[in-house]
């Protein structure tokens, strides 16, 4: 599923950019390549990646982190060791996000509670998806008085999914980092693991679903 | 406080254990047991309105609405499927004027679903009020549902000739018995139970009786085989100011309708091997707890009762000796997990059939906490026989592990449906053979909960306790039939028949009917199957009783039995997204809800 | 009397009579639990207390232990999922959002997940809609979040009358747990306490009270739920 956009429109993705020297490009690409981007969710748990704080300069010989709140870089430039994904599945937008995320990640971590189970945007499961529009945009108390009222539907908008989906009932997940949201010191632990060939342990004590 | 409602209440001397009964009343006088009656009950019982209810909404049959004058429930099992259920579904919608689930306009139909009736030998079926209508037609579905329009009731129609409810004739003209053998040990013609007894009582001390019944290797009917003799030197041995004999007339497991020809055509023998079961365990108290579906039988057995009474054979001094024992009725309200033996305890207690957490045993601990052998009718007629004609005549029956002979509910796709009574150790083959099987590939014996077998794989084995130890139900199903959708049934019936009270079977038979649906519907992978295998144990492993324990059965067993036709509906994951995820279900709410109000807004 | 016993191979002596639960807490090994309150009578209703006795999987609080029993808690992988399994299948049968529940931190369920090492339930999360009941003064069922352990049904019954204050009703996965308003309005606080911590989710929550606890400092924070249940049986 893809977008045709208008060719008047430039994506920052497309913006010219001065390449990197070789040098440092090929260091780069020789290490761990760490992404994580954020699908329906309140962007805490990118937070959380943030707070890893000082403790991820103790891993930058080994890893390089590509796509997320580091980096601001919009699109993965090339296949990841490991991918974190915040928020859950709430519209087709964040499932062609998901896909190839996923054809393009090794290993591949729910983050947080909605990409976990779906989170507080899943409360929205137990309605109706009508109800829910009704509510938002047909009764809601914040609309203007007397304006038409209007439900976004258009080819440009990404639809909204029957219902939140957790992650995993979507593609294949490797592991889940619960939390609403982790604390940084459960991410860093998961990175420094996999990174140092650890693999995926995350101990009772560091495990919250708050 | 309403008058009847109070009549009720001291009709039971206000006993709440005697609550089963008193909804029925209360129902059968008001169609409906309202929230008024329901406080009533509450404050006369001394109880919670809450607590009331939840017996009420515990069984399918209690209605705490208003649900028609007249109550017209389908019977909605994968035989009745097979039989032409879709079509009569569809003339009782368009004859009553209301889909199911729901009140016609006039207030005069409620139409709704029901598992097994215990009619698959003549299906389609439904019950209507208090009585069945069988093989049932679009034609003869408008023909009934005229005549009630008109002002008749469901037993005028059912009953035409206007037989008298306590005969024998009128379950006949009823339903069918579809007797297919000839007597072996079951159906015996004009016994004299009086002098059976006579003799019995006159000859034997009640560990005589014991110990007959020890001798003859009589195991229990219902499909655990647990050995009868030892049941009841347990309930003789065990302390108790009371004890008690229960008939499980509850016999709700897809399939099986033979209990319900053995109390029409054999009544009698049951209730003597209740009173030898009492005699032995030095009970005073029988209880038949007799299934709401076979409300038909009830009047019959009561006049059977009274029979015994009028002969001597219950009473104070049952035929002159100092032996006192009497039987009542309980109707049950459509639960099939009542089935087993602790529920159907609870049940008889006024409460939601909900499955006893054990030990203690019921022959240790069971009605009102007081020793109680909980005997299947047909254990108890096969009793009566032994009392009769001596241990060796019995075990010179059948195998021998599996004494005598076992009585078969055959449906399906076979010319003569109806009831067999097979010797222990005939192999499936021949039973294919008597029933006239055509082109059989998979049965289904012992119910959902039992066992699925494969005719070309399983033929030559054998109807036995260390074999097919099959507790009466046998369904037939030949090449054309679609077994994933039979299985998926099946799964369903166990979640709605899933009391709740624990976690296994509540919530993981809901995931596994959904991995049914997921294979189905094509969407399911090799691990779907690895998954359904694991959960299926997990359920196995720790449901609290045969319920949940037995819900994986159909899945495992044709699993085991017919991979191929999992096998063919696999699929392989191309591309990153999951098979099992819908895009099209996920992606069609949103412009559906935007049309629905874009329509609502012009 | 004594009778012995094996837990994980290791034999122990053991008062006859005894529950499993409490004859392996007696000696430091945990066996969780969802609806078992010590000195009560056993539920038998959520089956997290899963372990093989003798090869076979019973529920450890409705067995009482027997000479020469060899109980498997924590040394047979399968049963150990099997535990954690039962625990996933609650949180996706419910809608159990820790994040919005006054009782996280407090939660006998959310405490046993991170017991069992659950990340995340391995069985679709269904989304059941469940209505709340405001209705009566003093609590109000957020009925989300029930698990069906019984334990108010049973344990918390109204003082003057002994008529029970919470029930069932329905069958199944049609279930759902009512509360007599007018018999829990004339609760006493220590009662309307009593029967909150009872819940072991946040399903009956006390009306005059909330989120008193700072996260951090919360009742499974200070001391985890496996290590409250073995403290109280060497006391």
């Amino acid at each position: 599923m893809s977008h045709s956009h208008n060719k008047n429109e430039i994506l920052s993705h497309e913006l010219p950019a001065t390449p990197l020297d070789p040098k440092t490009q090929a260091e780069r690409d020789a290490k761990i390549q760490v992404a994580m981007i954020g699908l329906c969710g309140c962007w805490g748990c990118t937070l959380s990646f943030l707070d890893m704080d000082e403790r991820l300069l103790g891993l930058l010989d080994k890893v390089a982190i590509t796509r997320s709140s580091f980096t601001d870089v919009k699109r993965i430039p090339h296949r990841c060791t490991i991918g974190f994904v915040e928020g859950g599945v709430a519209n087709s937008e964040n499932i062609e996000t998901l896909e190839e995320f996923r054809e393009n990640c090794d290993i591949m971590i729910s983050v947080g509670a909605c990409a976990v189970w779906g989170g507080t945007p899943a409360m929205r499961n137990v309605v109706p998806l009508e109800e829910c529009l009704i509510e938002a945009y047909v009764d809601s108390p914040t609309a203007v008085e007397g304006a038409k009222k209007v439900i976004p539907f258009h080819e440009d908008l990404p639809i909204i999914t029957t219902k939140v989906k957790p992650l995993h009932e979507v593609v294949k997940i490797d592991y889940f980092i619960p939390g609403c949201p982790p604390d940084g010191d459960a991410i860093i632990k998961v990175l420094d693991d996999f990174v140092n060939g650890r693999g995926f342990d995350l101990p009772s004590e560091m495990n919250r679903y708050d | 406080m309403s008058t009847e409602v109070q009549s009720v209440l001291s009709c039971y001397s206000s006993d709440k254990t005697r609550l089963m009964d008193m909804l029925w009343d209360v129902q059968n006088q008001q169609g409906y047991i309202s929230d008024k009656a329901i406080t009533q009950l509450a404050d006369g019982l001394k109880m919670s309105s809450d607590d009331v209810r939840e017996t009420l909404t515990f069984y399918h049959f209690f209605l705490d609405k208003p649900f028609g004058k007249h109550q017209v429930y389908l019977c909605n099992t994968v035989i009745a499927k097979m039989n032409g259920y879709h079509e009569v579904r569809e003339a009782l919608e368009q004859e009553i004027g209301c889909t199911f689930n729901r009140v016609d306009d006039s207030g005069l139909f409620g139409l709704g679903d029901a598992n097994c009736i215990g009619l698959s030998d003549q299906e389609p079926a439904m019950m209507v009020d208090h009585v069945v209508f069988t093989r049932l037609t679009p034609a003869k579905v408008k023909d009934i549902i005229g005549q009630l329009k008109q002002g008749k009731s469901a037993d005028e129609i059912a009953n035409p000739d206007e037989i008298l409810n306590t005969k024998q004739d009128y379950v006949e003209a009823i339903v069918d018995a579809n007797l297919r053998t000839e007597s072996r040990v079951l159906f015996k013609p004009n016994r004299d139970y009086k002098s059976i007894l006579q003799k019995c009582l006159d000859t034997n001390i009640p560990e005589d009786v014991i110990e007959m019944i020890t001798e003859s290797n009589l195991r229990g009917r219902g499909g655990a085989g647990f050995p009868t003799g030892l049941k009841w030197k347990m309930g003789r041995k065990a302390e108790g100011a009371e004890k008690y004999v229960i008939c499980n007339a509850d016999e709700g497991e897809p399939g099986t309708f033979k209990d319900r020809v053995l109390l029409s055509h054999s009544p009698k023998d049951v209730l003597l091997g209740m009173i030898a079961a009492g005699y032995a365990i030095d009970s005073r108290n029988g209880i038949i707890y007799l299934r709401a579906e076979y409300w038909y039988l009830k009047d019959y057995l009561q006049q059977q009762i009274q029979d015994f009474r009028d002969d001597g054979l219950l009473g104070n001094k049952v035929l002159g000796k100092d032996f006192e024992f009497d039987i009542r009725i309980q109707m049950g309200a459509g639960a099939y997990v009542c089935g087993d033996e602790t529920a159907l305890i609870e049940s008889c207690e006024g409460k939601r059939g909900t499955p006893r957490v054990k030990p203690p045993y019921p022959i240790q601990q069971g009605y009102l906490g007081m020793p109680t052998s909980v005997n299947n009718v047909e254990t108890l007629a096969c009793a009566s026989r032994i009392i009769e004609k001596g241990a060796a005549w019995f075990s010179d029956m059948g195998t021998e592990d599996s004494t005598g002979t076992r009585l078969l509910s055959v449906s399906g796709d076979c010319e003569k449906p109806g009831i067999y009574e097979i010797e222990w150790g005939t192999t499936l083959n021949e039973v294919m053979t008597m029933i006239g099987a055509v082109d059989p590939r998979y049965v289904q014996i012992s119910g959902p909960a039992g066992d699925s077998l494969s005719v070309e794989q399983d033929g030559e084995r054998e109807f036995c306790y260390s074999d097919l130890s099959c507790n009466g139900s046998l369904m037939v199903f030949d090449h054309t039939r679609d077994i994933l959708a039979i299985v998926r049934d099946y799964s369903e019936f166990f979640v709605e028949e899933s009391c709740g009270i624990c976690v296994p079977c509540r919530a993981g038979g809901v995931d596994l009917m959904h991995k049914m649906e997921r294979i189905i519907a094509g969407r399911g992978t090799e691990q779907d199957l690895e998954e359904i295998t694991t959960w299926s144990n997990l359920l196995k492993g720790t449901s609290r009783c045969g319920l949940g324990t037995a819900a994986p059965n159909p899945i495992l067993a044709t699993l085991d039995k017919f991979p191929e036709i999992y096998a063919e509906k696999l699929v392989v994951q191309k591309g990153p997204l999951l098979p099992s995820f819908d895009m099209d279900e996920a992606l069609s709410a949103h412009e559906l809800a935007v049309n629905n109000l874009m329509k609502e807004g012009e | 009397m004594s009778v012995r016993v094996t837990i994980d191979g290791q034999e122990i002596q053991a008062r006859s009579g005894d529950n499993i639960i409490d004859v392996a807490a007696q000696n430091g090994v945990y066996i969780p639990s969802l609806c078992y309150v010590k000195g009560k009578p056993c539920l038998g209703t959520c089956r997290t207390c899963s372990v093989k006795v003798d090869g076979s999987v019973m529920a450890a609080c409705t067995i009482p232990v027997r000479e020469g029993m060899e109980i498997e808690v924590n040394d047979d992988a399968e049963i150990v999922d099997m535990r954690k399994a039962l625990v996933e299948l609650l949180f996706s049968e419910g809608n159990h959002n820790c994040p919005s529940c006054e009782k996280s931190g407090r939660c006998e369920l959310q405490a046993t997940g991170y017991e069992v090492d659950m990340m995340v339930s391995r069985f679709p999360y269904r989304f059941t809609p469940r209505v709340v009941d405001h209705a009566s003064k003093t609590v109000f069922l957020q009925r989300d979040r029930c698990i069906f352990c019984q334990r108010c049904v049973d344990m918390v019954r109204d003082e003057r009358t002994g008529k029970k204050i919470f029930s069932i009703k329905g069958r199944g996965t049609h279930s759902s747990i009512e509360i007599d308003a007018e018999l829990a309005n004339e609760m006493t606080p220590q009662q309307v306490r009593h029967a909150s911590d009872l819940c072991p989710v946040g399903c009956i929550i006390d009306k005059t009270q909330g989120y008193d606890d700072p996260i951090g400092q919360r009742k499974f924070e200070i001391k985890s739920i496996k290590d409250r249940a073995l403290e109280k049986e060497h006391r």
